[in-house]
């Protein structure tokens, strides 16, 4: 008790039992953050930690962003650093990656990941191929960010997952937060990183708060590119999941728990390098392995950690095959009753797991 | 022809009252986008009693005739040029009166240019290199535009708003430098084209697009690339200064590249440089071009209109050049191009274990395990592989 100092952050009141008496006070709640929040502060963060980044796309500057994540930046940072540029993915990325080459370090910000379709041809042959094709001479230390997947009612060109696109290519890194601290903690190590990096985020997610542990708070607080995170230990069954659909598995889990069924629910946080290690140790331990994803499943996220799993040491301690949980492989439907059943719901992983673990 | 002349008129006549928007627009001490200002639109002064045009969205008279502007294509913007076909000076005050030497550089890069075409093409022809792509007739615009560069300018083979993310750079970063960024009329085409000068200039960018107009896309004749005046008329569409030279003129290309690169740096704004030329040549390697264009043509160009021909009578004409002269330069340059291939043929291949290397800045453990699951095969099967010709 005697080790607490002035040093110390966290206020004295936590241990004010044993140090002094204090009436009515009541350790402080947890702060709470959105994820849109979260991500404004990493943005500010390292927007004021190098003159070097800045934030172009549409609405981003003004208006505060098509979805407000770049709320208050234009009015602190101006138009150098914030910029909002025509109506041209092609023409806004290929920019940025010019920006990159030449030794800034632009955030791209596209409106939705399906107008990225547009610029594509930036991202894989512009930016991703380059620093090989160079021969190491020339990189290009890009963040392409955006919201990614499922909204809600926004119909088929408007709600496709492109995790699997952009992790299937060499040169890139891709990485989907799920939670506030994932997002403020890898925006803030995309952008630090000299590799061209690709951020999906979830507009479903935008307005949802996390409790933010103090690490989180700090200025030089960072989530490291390729190491998943195992958000809710157990014994039973490992189900990996990324961004919006973690949340689902841990609502699954709770449910199953109570059926006397733990699961181990790991958090991929970034597709491209994906963390194989954490999640092999996890089926070596489980036996048993559910996927699930937001996307489509042919040639998707889960289908990849299917093939590695059979390729590595984890095969042989799978007691049953692995199951992929996805969204329907069809054009996202606008009828709402068609929307909700064409993305991974709770009952449809509880029914994976239980049909995995043939219960 | 009335209907041409009406025609110019117009033409005329808008492009100078869009001259005088122009100049309406740039306000003087804005610099680009660094004004801190409430509205980022012009302010408009609103007065009831004035009948003036008060959109947003152009600074324009109002007309009450119903009248389409004529696409000028008979008489498009005309060509600039230095030199006539003989090379001698049209205009004095236009010749930029370089000195011997750095006229004798622009001659013999262009003609060691030429010698290295060859010599790589039947290379090509031979099997001893995959691909080549010639620039014969074309020497005058890569010479000309690249003599009136500083060392420090960057150079855009192609990626048009790429060029335009470097200048963007460039400027915030005060570097005095300027981006150059080369491409045919064909490539003209590319939706990105038109992204690139939209925000070259609404971004207010120190670039210049440097079009090679040579007549062919592969096989596609300008006439089916574009039914406008060329890519020089599409630069005031975008608020851009724009110029067309005579491509096979190496002055006309210096004179243009210099004041627009002077100009570019000074006030941080696009300029489009459109260099009329021909291809002389097949668009590749795996090209005929005798498949859509006639032998005639291209001997036309070759003998009446060639940039190296044209630099050589200059020369001649002040007797800085003769017969002798251009024979033991000819015998140098093939020399010197032989010698440099040799060298390049005998280098060993670079070493297998940077397959792996620079995809990422560091890395990733896969590609760091395949790399040392090769060495370790190399080590046992080495002797199966022709090692000898790659770097230890």
């Amino acid at each position: 008790m005697a080790a607490v100092s002035g040093l110390v952050w966290r206020p004295l009141r936590q241990v004010s039992g044993l140090l002094k008496r204090r009436f009515h006070r009541t350790a402080p709640a947890a702060l709470q953050v959105t994820v849109r929040d979260a991500i404004n502060q990493g943005m500010d963060e390292e927007l004021e930690r190098d003159e070097k980044v800045f934030l172009l796309g549409e609405e981003v500057a003004q208006y505060d962003g098509a979805y407000k994540v770049s709320r208050g930046l234009w009015k602190k940072y101006g138009d150098k650093r914030i910029i909002d540029t025509p109506i041209s993915e092609m023409g806004f990325a290929g920019i940025a990656v010019g920006a990159a080459m030449a030794g800034l370090r632009p955030i791209c910000e596209f409106m939705t990941f399906n107008f990225s379709m547009q610029a594509i041809d930036q991202v894989i042959n512009s930016a991703a191929k380059t620093y090989y094709m160079s021969g190491g001479l020339q990189s290009v230390p890009i963040v392409f960010r955006g919201p990614n997947g499922a909204s809600a009612g926004v119909a088929a060109q408007h709600s496709q997952c492109f995790a699997a696109w952009y992790g299937h290519c060499p040169g890139l890194k891709v990485v989907s937060p799920w939670n506030s601290e994932d997002a403020k903690g890898l925006i803030k190590s995309a952008i630090r990183d000299n590799n061209p990096v690709v951020v999906l985020e979830n507009e479903l997610m935008y307005g949802v708060p996390f409790e933010f542990p103090s690490e989180a708070q700090s200025k030089d607080f960072l989530v490291p590119i390729g190491k998943a995170k195992i958000e809710r230990q157990g014994t039973h069954i490992t189900v990996v999941s990324h961004s919006r659909p973690v949340g689902h598995c841990l609502e699954a889990a709770a449910v199953l728990s109570k059926e006397g069924v733990e699961c181990e629910v790991i958090n991929m946080r970034t597709i491209r390098p994906m963390d194989m290690e954490t999640i092999e140790a996890s089926v070596m331990k489980t036996n048993h392995l559910v996927t699930v994803e937001g996307g489509w499943p042919q040639f998707g996220v889960g289908a990849e950690i299917c093939a590695r799993i059979m390729e590595g040491p984890a095969f042989n301690f799978l007691d049953a095959p692995a199951v992929r949980v996805t969204g329907a492989d069809v054009p996202m439907p606008y009828a709402k009753i068609l929307e909700d059943n064409s993305i991974p719901q709770v009952k449809d992983i509880i029914f994976a797991i239980k049909k995995t673990l043939n219960i | 022809m009335a209907v041409a002349i009406g025609a110019v008129r117009v033409w005329r006549q808008s492009r100078i009252l869009g001259q005088a928007a122009l100049l309406l627009l740039r306000r003087p001490g804005a610099q680009g986008l660094t004004i801190s200002h409430p509205h980022r639109q012009q302010e408009q002064q609103f007065s009831s009693l004035d009948d003036k045009p008060q959109f947003p969205g152009a600074s324009a008279e109002f007309i009450d005739k119903l009248e389409f502007i004529q696409p000028n294509v008979i008489s498009g913007i005309p060509i600039y040029r230095v030199m006539d076909r003989q090379g001698q000076i049209i205009n004095p005050s236009e010749d930029p009166h370089l000195p011997k030497e750095k006229v004798l550089k622009f001659y013999k890069s262009m003609t060691l240019l030429n010698t290295m075409d060859r010599i790589l093409y039947e290379s090509q022809r031979q099997g001893r290199i995959s691909f080549y792509m010639t620039n014969y007739g074309e020497e005058g615009t890569h010479v000309g535009s690249a003599a009136a560069l500083d060392n420090t300018d960057l150079v855009f083979g192609q990626y048009r708003e790429a060029a335009v993310g470097a200048a963007y750079a460039a400027k915030r970063a005060n570097a005095n430098r300027v981006v150059i960024c080369y491409f045919g009329e064909g490539a003209a085409s590319e939706g990105d084209a038109h992204a690139g000068f939209n925000f070259a200039a609404t971004l207010e960018c120190p670039i210049i697009f440097f079009c090679r107009n040579n007549g062919y896309a592969i096989s596609t004749p300008t006439s089916e690339q574009y039914r406008g005046d060329g890519i020089a008329a599409r630069g005031p569409g975008y608020g851009i200064l724009s110029i067309r030279v005579d491509g096979n003129d190496v002055f006309a290309v210096y004179n243009a590249t210099k004041e627009a690169r002077r100009r570019a740096v000074a006030e941080n704004q696009p300029f489009l440089i459109e260099a009329m030329t021909y291809r002389i040549g097949h668009h590749s390697t795996s090209d005929d071009s005798s498949a859509y264009r006639s032998v005639d043509e291209v001997n036309y160009w070759d003998k009446q209109d060639h940039p190296i021909s044209r630099l050589r009578h200059y020369l001649l004409s002040r007797g800085w050049w003769d017969e002798e002269q251009e024979k033991a330069w000819r015998k140098q340059s093939r020399k010197k191009v032989m010698e440099a291939f040799e060298q390049a043929e005998r280098k060993p291949k670079p070493n297998p274990n940077l397959l792996f290397s620079d995809v990422y800045q560091e890395m990733p453990s896969q590609l760091r395990k395949q790399q040392e699951s090769l060495a370790r095969h190399l080590q046992t099967y080495g002797e199966h592989y022709p090692l000898e010709h790659f770097d230890k």
